[in-house]
Formats: structure tokens, C-alpha cells, sequence
């Protein structure tokens, strides 16, 4: 009972936060600066991990259908499988996910520690709500940058694709050939699918990670604590919303 | 009482005018879980007034701070500024109230300049150039003008501490609240602080609220003292008062007897 309370408590705070934050939006243009210097920790610096993680994501997936598929003598359809895998799936599931490591688990550690030392109080106190000035920059940079980090991910997923299917001697299927399956079975509406997901994602986890932050109660033991609980939220937020996305997309 | 009419005087900062305010706390009471932090408390505060706060550690000095300043909300009662609701929406946008923090909450991620610069560029008070000046006058008052570029982690106690101030003077407050200003610092550096406070009323006519352990500070700028013990004010009056209290409670807390002999520590002789 005292979880559900807990549950229900961050969901309220979150939902609240995204309200404040909304009341704000008009502030945007003059927040600029707080906006690109978000955008560059966002995108930016996740960007070399997203890059390492969806190339052999890609890589690995060919590997493992090309063994599978050539049972089948399908191997000439392992561009569209890892296509259609990135797009829809993988790509924003992984932009997500490192998201909520790296950037959400970074904000968490940031509000966090304001609030323990007081400077969250210090904002209030001088008439700045920290939903205008810490949280509204950070959701925006968000909506930016996570169809950037996709369509990057899903670009280096396939050509990690590419290159095991062409190298790896039990495959050996030609870029050309490889891309030819992929285009014939890729549509827009599948890479459009996978961008709206990763917008839905990497909102929610920015959201639930400066909630938890700017909720954080105690010491600095606390922070920690938050982190934990912010990037735990995040990842199974990430996986309950990607089954009912998919499933209203479809 | 809603507080009285007050003329106006200059701002520290910009010269500008603008009136002190009065606070009124009325029966405020404030529980956290079984714990009872205040108890049915009540008091004015003047236009201008110096009120210092005081009491043992945990009696709920810090508490009503932040519920004047709107960072708690009362279990029962209220917090009157200018006669509105500390609470109610928009009391905040028409009254300045500056707080000085007791570890000083400064913003790490920014420069001492950008600390004090962050109200006004907030509120949009004027351009850069005007910014500027506004904050290296308060840092001059302060005599921080050589560490307007350093970041919080390189100051010291006493250097956070006014910083702290010069952050609130930059707001030109017509209310300030001090938590603690003089808790770990030096005599002389906390002389300094007391001077602030008193000057900034007698040349600006600011009311400060002043939540204090320390006696010399209490004795020599308060207008009024309040004591508050177990979350319940027991003392209201001028310092003078205090002198000699006929309560006991006050006498030991104002006068505390210092027993070497105390039977309470024999078991730490070796």
C-alpha cells in the first residue's frame, strides 16, 4: 500500500511539474542559452556512446540472423530485418535507455543536489520557479534532440549491418544488396514510428528525472538514492510505454 | 495587526524608493508527523524593525523562517506581508523578500558576478551594463569586488556568508530574512555582518528578521528579541529586558553557567 502511495505521489509530482513547465513556454526564447547548452549535453555527449551501441547492436543482429536465416535461405533479407528492427524498435529503445543513463541519471544527480543544499529554496525565495528555469529547458532540448540521436542510431544500426553482413564469410551479402532489402521493405511510416517513440521516451525520462530530483528529501545520501530511483523509473517507464506506443501506432 | 503605513526610503542598491514591509504572524502552528515544530505562535514585525529570533537548537527558529518566506506551509495559522497571505499566489511578486541561507545557497555552477546577477537578469531588470552595475555595488558593500569571478567552492565560510548578503542586496529587499548570518564565523567577520544588518536599516530602512544563536549579535542590533522554545514563543520585548530575566528558562538560556564540575561528565575523567 505504502509503494502504491509512492507510485501514485511521483506520478502526481511528475504530471504537476510538466504543468508548471508548460505555464512557462513563453519564457523559451529567452531562455536560449539554457536551451542550446541543453541541447549539446543531451545530444552532443550521448551521441559518441549511441554511435558505439547501436553500431554493433546493428552488427550483432546481422550476425545472428544471417546464422538463422540462411536455414531458411534468407540470408538476401537480412537488410530489411535489421532495418525494420532499428526503426521501429531498437533505435529508440536504445537512444532511450542511454538517455535515462547518461543525461537522466546526470539531471537527477544536478536537481538533486540543489535541492539538498538549498538552492532549489534560494530560487523560490528570489521569485524564479525552478520549473521555468531547470526543468522547461531541459524538456525542450529533449524533444529536440532525441529524433536527431534516432535517426543517428538507426543510420550506424544498419550500417553496422552492412559491414558483419558483407565481412563475415557465412553471410557475405554486398552492401548494395543488403541496402536494396532494406529499402524494399522500409517504409516512412516505419522510420516515423520509431522518431515518435523516441520523442514519447525521451520526454517522459527527462520529466521523471527532474521530478525525482527536485523531490529529493534528506542528505546527500538522498541523492544517490534518487539517482537510483530515477534511472530505475526510467528504464521501466522506457519499456511499459514502448509496448502500448507500438501497440496505438500499429 | 496589519502593519502600519511606512514612508519610503532609498534602496540600497539603486537608489531607488521603495516602502519597508510588516509582518504579522498569526497563531501559526506547524506539525511535522508527531512532532509539533510551532506552537500557536504570534507576533508583529515593524516596518523597518530589526527583530531577532532566537532559542535553543530545534525550537523552530528555521521553521518560521521558511514559512515566512512561503518555503513551508502552516499546519494552523498564518503569515501575514503587508496583510496578504504569505501563502496566496502573487505575495511573493509584489513584496521583495530576500533570504540569506545559513550555509548560504549559493548556485555552485556560477560565478560569484553571475550568483547576484541571476534575480535581476531573471526579472529583467535593466540591460547588461545596468545589471553590472547594479551587482558590483552590492558586491563593493560587501567589499567582494575581487572575487566576483570565483565560483563558490573556492570561498571561504565567512566569504559564502556575504556573498549570500550581496545576493540578497542585489534584490533590493524590502524584507530580509537571516538564518543564522553569524554561525561559523569569526568575531570580526561576524561584527561586520551585525553592521550590515543595522545599517541597512538605519540608512535603508529595511525590516530584517534575524534568526540567531548568537547573543552579542541578539544585544546589539535587535529592535525586539523573540525566543522561542519547544516550537513556543516564550519571550517578546526589547533586548535591555533580557539583561536580567526574571524567568529561569531565559536566564539559562541567556546566561548559561558554565559548571567544570558538572557530575553529568565524570564518567569522561580518566
Amino acid at each position: 500500500m505504502k509503494q502504491l502511495n509512492q507510485i501514485l505521489e511521483g506520478f502526481g509530482s511528475a504530471v504537476q511539474l510538466l504543468f508548471q513547465s508548460c505555464r512557462y513556454i513563453g519564457t523559451l526564447p529567452r531562455q536560449r542559452a539554457r536551451f542550446i547548452e541543453q541541447c549539446y549535453l543531451i545530444g552532443y555527449t550521448t551521441l559518441p556512446i549511441v554511435a558505439i551501441l547501436c553500431f554493433f547492436m546493428g552488427s550483432v543482429l546481422a550476425l545472428q540472423a544471417g546464422y538463422s536465416m540462411e536455414n531458411f535461405g534468407a540470408k538476401q533479407f537480412i537488410g530489411s530485418l535489421v532495418g525494420l528492427s532499428f526503426a521501429r524498435e531498437l533505435g529508440p529503445v536504445i537512444v532511450a535507455i542511454l538517455v535515462a543513463g547518461r543525461v537522466g541519471s546526470a539531471i537527477t544527480a544536478e536537481l538533486a543536489s540543489m535541492k539538498v543544499y538549498q538552492e532549489i529554496d534560494a530560487l523560490v525565495t528570489m521569485n524564479i520557479p525552478p520549473a521555468r528555469m531547470l526543468v522547461l529547458p531541459r524538456l525542450a532540448a529533449v524533444l529536440v534532440m532525441m529524433p536527431v540521436l534516432a535517426i543517428i542510431g538507426n543510420l550506424i544500426g544498419w550500417f553496422g549491418g552492412a559491414i558483419v553482413s558483407k565481412y563475415v564469410d557465412s553471410i557475405g551479402i554486398e552492401p548494395e544488396a543488403y541496402f536494396a532489402a532494406l529499402r524494399r521493405f522500409m517504409e516512412f511510416k516505419d522510420v516515423f514510428t520509431g522518431l515518435v517513440k523516441a520523442e514519447i521516451f525521451g520526454f517522459v525520462v527527462v520529466l521523471i528525472c527532474c521530478s525525482i530530483g527536485l523531490n529529493t528529501r534528506g542528505g546527500p545520501r538522498e541523492i544517490g538514492a534518487s539517482v537510483t530511483r530515477a534511472v530505475v523509473t526510467s528504464l521501466i517507464a522506457i519499456l511499459v510505454l514502448d509496448y502500448f506506443v507500438t501497440k496505438a501506432l500499429m | 495587526m496589519p502593519a502600519m503605513p511606512s514612508p519610503l526610503h532609498r534602496n540600497p542598491i539603486t537608489s531607488a524608493e521603495s516602502p519597508a514591509v510588516g509582518v504579522t504572524i498569526e497563531k501559526l502552528s506547524k506539525n511535522f508527523g508527531r512532532l509539533q515544530a510551532l506552537k500557536n505562535v504570534s507576533f508583529d514585525v515593524e516596518p523597518g524593525e530589526i527583530f531577532v529570533l532566537m532559542g535553543p537548537s530545534g525550537s523552530g527558529k528555521s521553521v518560521l523562517l521558511k514559512h515566512i518566506v512561503g518555503l513551508e506551509l502552516p499546519s494552523a495559522g498564518r503569515v501575514l506581508i503587508e496583510g496578504r497571505d504569505a501563502t496566496a499566489e502573487g505575495t511573493l511578486e509584489s513584496v521583495r523578500i530576500a533570504m540569506v541561507f545559513q550555509a548560504g545557497a549559493l548556485f555552485n555552477s556560477l560565478s560569484v558576478y553571475d550568483n547576484l546577477a541571476l534575480y535581476p537578469r531573471e526579472h529583467r531588470l535593466g540591460t547588461e551594463p545596468v545589471i553590472r552595475e547594479r551587482v558590483m555595488r552590492a558586491l563593493q558593500i560587501l567589499s567582494l569586488e575581487n572575487s566576483a569571478t570565483k565560483f563558490p567552492s573556492e570561498l571561504s565560510g565567512g566569504m559564502k556568508k556575504r556573498v549570500a548578503i550581496a545576493r540578497a542586496l542585489v534584490m533590493e529587499p524590502q524584507l530580509m530574512l537571516y538564518d543564522e548570518p553569524t554561525s561559523e564565523l569569526d568575531p570580526v567577520m561576524a561584527a561586520t555582518i551585525s553592521e550590515i544588518i543595522a545599517t541597512l536599516k538605519d540608512e535603508y530602512h529595511v525590516t530584517s528578521i534575524v534568526v540567531s544563536h548568537d547573543r552579542e549579535l541578539a544585544l546589539g542590533i535587535a529592535d525586539r528579541i523573540g525566543i522561542l522554545m519547544g516550537g513556543a514563543l516564550v519571550y517578546l520585548g526589547p533586548p535591555a529586558d533580557l539583561k536580567s530575566p526574571a524567568d529561569p528558562r531565559l536566564a539559562d538560556f541567556f546566561h548559561p553557567q558554565i559548571d567544570l564540575k558538572n557530575p553529568r561528565f565524570k564518567n569522561l575523567e580518566t
